[in-house]
């Protein structure tokens, strides 16, 4: 099972939790299973065309995924995904 | 019979190399240490080209922050060769350095020359003693302290970020700080933006934050915009600035911010504050990715909490504002490894900074284009930018 860091604004989508856990064999796996497991997350996370939605940035450990595989990319049980929408609180 | 001071220096002299102003002349910008260990006034009145400035009283205990290496050519100078020989026998016998040199004759033999000599724009004794634990750093010094002197940093906010930035900015000698805020301080903002008190409370951000700017450094040059930055004035506001600190509270501003800062070269230190949670990076354009090559588009609405009344942890922007205010003073001195193509997540709960890669998009909307072909109507526009602002608020 991978570890999936939440950020603050999904966490409601996942009961509070700031990481939680997810199993599968690359992230588009990993990630679909967060969604089956907390549906909150499905459409904050994939556009309609089961691709990642373009404002929310995926890491796996400390690179983006964009610049790895994607959603193909290989995911082991001790690697971190860390999700990531903009911010912009300032004030 | 114990030597006299002179016969002691005369064999200090036999022990030591010692070169020539002729010979240390050629080896200036050869990456050579060259060293003034005589004392701050004598080097505020002028010294050798590219020469670091270690007193010969402290040279024990600051030598390695100058010079790490212990191999490397080091030439000591002072002002007539005597002190510099005390200071490399110094090195070489107590400190283990193996290639350094006095010069003969000082620099008082190298002015006879007619060589080179660099006075340095002085700091009166006000800022000497103001700026003193900046002098004493290596790294910084009087030509770093010049340089903040002279740096103009503009500050997006008077608000949770701006307040500490512009606090430490302020107190580290920035010469002129430009704020752009059009909101007046009101009582909820006490929490956190520590910039300005409850007596103020109604009176415009930027004279409040002038007032204790002023109050804590009268050598900063204030200048305020009391309006609301758009695509009509952006280009205008931060033409001329050498660094920007991004602490604003929306979206669209931010792209707008980065377009425009993309055009014009100007580096961005970016941070972000939510709950207990804080983002920063520094965007520097065509050196490192822009906001866009981070986050291409924004979140809908829904999902932007920054367009509503959202609650933080009153220290969390003292925290994340300052690591601004590092990176800032960084920028302008040119020194370390700014958060250039990283950025850091901080989580105030758990105590944690992650970091994660950021990357130059190549097909980045902007900063895959030269600066001059970025038009002024695709500034600060993204997909359904209408129907964001519109459900924003």
């Amino acid at each position: 099972m991978a570890t999936i860091k939440i950020p603050p604004v999904l966490r409601a989508s996942v009961g509070g939790e700031k990481q939680v856990s997810a199993s599968g064999e690359n992230v588009g796996d990993v990630l679909r299973d967060l969604a089956a497991n907390h549906p909150a997350t499905q459409e904050q996370l994939f556009a309609a065309d089961g691709e990642l939605n373009r404002y929310v940035n995926v890491y796996l450990n400390d690179e983006d995924v964009r610049v790895l595989g994607g959603l193909d990319t290989a995911v082991g049980d001790t690697d971190t995904l860390v999700i990531l929408p903009a911010m912009a609180g300032g004030a | 019979m114990s030597p006299s001071g002179a016969e002691l220096l005369k064999q200090v002299k036999s022990q030591i190399d010692e070169i020539d102003p002729s010979k240390v002349r050629e080896l200036i910008g050869e990456g050579v240490a060259i060293i003034d260990v005589r004392e701050t006034e004598e080097f505020a009145a002028g010294h050798l080209p590219g020469a670091k400035h270690v007193p010969r009283s402290y040279l024990e205990t600051r030598i390695e922050g100058v010079v790490a290496d212990r191999d490397a050519q080091i030439v000591l100078y002072c002002q007539s060769g005597n002190r510099s020989a005390w200071a490399a026998r110094t090195l070489e016998d107590d400190l283990g350095y193996t290639h350094v040199a006095s010069m003969t004759g000082g620099i008082t033999l190298w002015k006879d020359r007619g060589y080179e000599v660099v006075v340095p724009r002085g700091l009166d004794a006000q800022q000497r003693e103001r700026y003193s634990r900046h002098l004493l750093i290596p790294e910084i010094g009087v030509e770093g302290q010049q340089k903040l002197l002279d740096a103009k940093v503009l500050l997006l906010g008077a608000g949770g970020l701006g307040s500490p930035t512009a606090l430490y900015l302020a107190a580290a000698g920035v010469g002129t700080l430009g704020i752009v805020d059009d909101d007046e301080v009101d009582l909820s903002n006490l929490q956190r933006q520590v910039i300005h008190s409850t007596d103020r409370v109604g009176v415009p951000k930027v004279d409040s934050a002038e007032e204790s700017i002023h109050a804590l450094n009268p050598d900063v040059n204030v200048v305020k915009y009391p309006v609301r930055i758009d695509a009509s004035n952006i280009m205008e506001i931060i033409s001329g600035y050498d660094v920007i600190v991004d602490g604003v509270d929306n979206f669209p501003t931010r792209y707008l911010l980065n377009d425009a800062t993309v055009r014009l070269k100007i580096p961005v230190v970016s941070a972000s504050i939510l709950g207990f949670d804080g983002q920063l990076s520094v965007f520097k354009p065509y050196e490192g990715p822009c906001y866009r090559c981070l986050f291409r588009e924004p979140p809908p609405a829904e999902l932007a909490p920054s367009c509503g009344a959202n609650g933080v942890l009153g220290v969390l922007p003292g925290t994340m504002g300052l690591l601004q205010a590092t990176e800032v003073v960084k920028l302008i001195l040119g020194i370390g490894e700014p958060a250039i193509g990283r950025l850091l997540l901080y989580d105030a709960l758990g105590a944690t900074l992650t970091e994660v890669k950021v990357h130059r998009d190549p097909d980045c909307p902007i900063c895959s284009r030269e600066p001059d072909e970025i038009a002024d109507e695709e500034m600060g526009v993204f997909p359904d930018y209408e129907a964001f602002c519109a459900a924003a608020g």
